[in-house]
């Protein structure tokens, strides 16, 4: 039997365990919670620092859900685990950090090949290697983006906070299964293990999408074209649906050889994104109307710059912030509109520059982009954002 | 037992817009598949029962050439992505395609968990001791002294046993055939199909091109001689010396016992879950 999540029974349930109101929360608690009211009933994964509480929850209240968990052997298994679950008409989900999303990209590029849903949450710790494993930070922004091989499009969300884990959470999964698509979910130790006040919503409040299934026979012979998002046909389900990582024309069967079917195929991939563009990026703007100087932070690094912009403000300088909650596809249509507006940007993260890469695509020469640095697993400080600010001012 | 026309057999399970098979002439894997099919038509399964899956190399293609639900998936992974299935849809049974390479090294790890979860699968593994896809390179089931294109002076390297890997991680059935006891080999897969747990059958499988070719056997004839000559049954291997056993492979049913599949031992789980919390079931 499928769970969807949205079924009386397990609104229910969800009523039952999860009364709505305030809750002192850890955010990988809260990226397990979002899961579930998400209608995630099936998480694979493997142990990591900083990621494991997101584990332990979902094993801990999935089967009260009448959900599955599965500890696998390692990361490359876990995503594995996950796209035939996914196939077999489950939302599913997994959680990792730096040297397990390395592993898993081989599978992330299956699940993107192949279109099927699924969530991805990397909480980023401080690297290369095992680096600093119990420390946060930003370092896996082009990894989420281009750490799987072979033209693919990605989408990847980033919260910057409990309470904004367990949304980005949900928003995660309606876009995976509206797109049929992975989605990543780029969180970072210092959230992950922040604990503050976060709501508990009613289900009701909760909007959950469930992917699009063929109507009929006719429809479940194209799982792979037809449309721009084609129905998805379950396993087990008498469509006699073949699903490979090779090159397949629309009807899912493979073929290699055929130029036009290879490009067809792909190009439908990277467009099925794109069209959806402006619904998927999603964006946090402060004092963007009156500004001489922009903050572009994401994350972790986005709270610290809110806290400096207050304060440059609060000495006459002109400061805005934009914060991508949506880091891929990367809203650079509006970094392009608000960079006319400025003659600096600072692009404060938890790496030696990686956000501001993406940045600079969308921002004309005559604009100082500067980045904010900090990497060694300690979150940017108010003050260090300040005076960088006030350098520039 | 009765036995049906090939094409028969063909006819009825086979994607016509998928052939011919890119099998190479005196290759092994069209018969292990003949045999697979015939146990699912004898024992009468449903094929919207049935999800095929498979990793990659030659015998990994099958299930882009059977009509059933299907998924090829990544170099030795076929197990992990199965567990996601079997583990949330219990009533589908689970056939895996898969090779020596794919299975005994990139995908040594998912193959011996899988077994210790005892997930409900049954493997039929196509042991041709070469990596035919990628052109004849040494695999980790090579008896030594046996070449490859990377081991043009001949294994030096001790092979695995896949089958009695399997035994001692605990699968519930374990057979080992080459693909010229075919009666024996469709009896196993019937047998096999029907248990609970993880199940394999191993097939040694003529691989002339890539293999046999390096090792002056031309022919697949050849190779079923070669195997004729190599292969010892269980009963008469008990009764052997180590040392006669020596570059001999044992054939015949090595395990067949009945432990809890991984799918029952879940439910079970979430009932203990829920009595724990006190919910009444």
């Amino acid at each position: 039997m499928i769970i969807r999540g949205d079924e009386p029974e397990q609104l229910r349930l969800l009523r039952k365990l999860y009364k709505p109101g305030n809750y002192f929360m850890q955010g990988n608690e809260a990226v397990a919670y979002g899961a579930l009211f998400a209608g995630c009933r099936f998480y694979a994964g493997y142990p990591i620092t900083p990621s494991s509480e997101i584990a332990e929850t979902m094993a801990r209240e999935l089967p009260k859900l009448h959900g599955y968990y599965l500890q696998m052997e390692d990361e490359i298994g876990s995503i594995a685990a996950m796209v035939g679950a996914s196939w077999t008409g489950f939302k599913v989900m997994t959680a990792t950090s730096g040297p397990g999303f390395s592993l898993m990209q081989e599978n992330l590029g299956y699940a993107v090949m192949t279109e099927t849903p699924l969530v991805l949450v990397d909480v980023q710790r401080s690297g290369p290697s095992t680096g600093q494993a119990t420390k946060g930070a930003q370092g896996d922004f082009f990894q989420a983006r281009w750490g799987t091989h072979g033209d693919h499009p990605i989408v990847a969300v980033s919260p910057v906070s409990v309470e904004d884990a367990f949304w980005e959470t949900i928003r995660a999964f309606n876009i995976a299964e509206k797109l049929r698509s992975p989605v990543v979910v780029l969180f970072d130790g210092v959230i992950a293990h922040t604990r503050e006040q976060m709501r508990i919503p009613d289900v009701s409040e909760v909007e959950i999408t469930y992917r699009k299934l063929p109507k009929n026979e006719e429809e479940a012979k194209l799982p792979f074209g037809g449309a721009l998002v084609p129905p998805m046909p379950l396993f087990g389900h008498g469509y006699f649906t073949h699903v490979t990582g090779s090159t397949h024309k629309e009807n899912g069967l493979r073929d290699v050889y055929t130029q036009e079917v290879h490009d067809r195929l792909v190009r439908r991939i990277h467009k099925k994104i794109e069209e959806h563009e402006e619904e998927i990026q999603k964006w946090e703007e402060y004092f963007t109307d009156d500004m001489d100087i922009l903050i572009v932070s994401w994350g972790v690094s986005a709270r610290p710059s809110l806290g400096a912009v207050l304060k440059a403000r609060d000495d006459g300088i002109k400061a805005g912030l934009f914060v991508p909650k949506t880091v891929h596809p990367f809203p650079g249509k509006r970094i392009r509109e608000l960079s006319k507006k400025v003659r600096v940007i600072l692009v404060p993260e938890m790496n030696l520059g990686q956000l501001i890469l993406e940045v600079q695509r969308y921002v004309n020469d005559d604009v100082l982009l500067k980045g904010v640095n900090k990497i060694g697993g300690v979150p940017l400080r108010v003050e260090e954002i300040l005076r960088e600010i006030r350098g520039v001012a | 037992m009765h036995l049906k026309s090939a094409y028969e057999i063909r006819e009825k399970y086979l994607r016509k817009d998928m052939l011919p098979t890119i099998f190479c002439p005196g290759c092994g894997i069209g018969s292990a598949l003949q045999y697979t099919l015939r146990a699912i038509d004898d024992l009468g399964i449903s094929p919207d029962e049935i999800v095929w899956v498979s990793g990659i190399g030659c015998s990994s293609r099958v299930p882009g050439f059977v009509n059933f639900d299907g998924l090829h998936t990544t170099h030795g992974r076929a197990l992990a992505f199965a567990t996601g299935i079997k583990l949330v849809n219990p009533d589908l049974k689970i056939i895996a395609f898969m090779g020596d390479g794919d299975t005994a090294a990139i995908g040594g790890n998912h193959f011996l968990h899988a077994i210790r979860r005892n997930l409900d699968v049954t493997v039929i593994l196509i042991n041709n001791f070469t990596y035919g896809m990628t052109g004849g390179q040494v695999a980790p089931t090579a008896l030594k002294g046996l070449k490859g294109t990377t081991a043009p002076y001949g294994q030096f390297e001790n092979p695995f046993d896949i089958a009695e890997l399997a035994v001692a991680a605990g699968a519930n059935y374990v057979a080992r055939w080459s693909v010229f006891n075919y009666l024996q080999g469709i009896n196993s897969i019937k047998k096999a199909l029907q248990k609970e747990g993880f199940t394999l059958v191993e097939f040694l499988s003529p691989c002339p091109i890539s293999f046999g070719r390096r090792n002056r056997m031309k022919t697949a004839p050849e190779l079923l001689r070669w195997y004729q000559k190599i292969t010892v049954p269980l009963a008469k291997a008990k009764k052997m010396p180590p040392e006669e056993l020596e570059g001999k492979i044992v054939i015949g049913e090595f395990a067949d016992r009945n432990r809890p599949g991984l799918a029952r031992e879940y439910e079970e789980y979430k009932k203990r879950a829920k009595k724990m919390m006190g919910w009444e079931e």
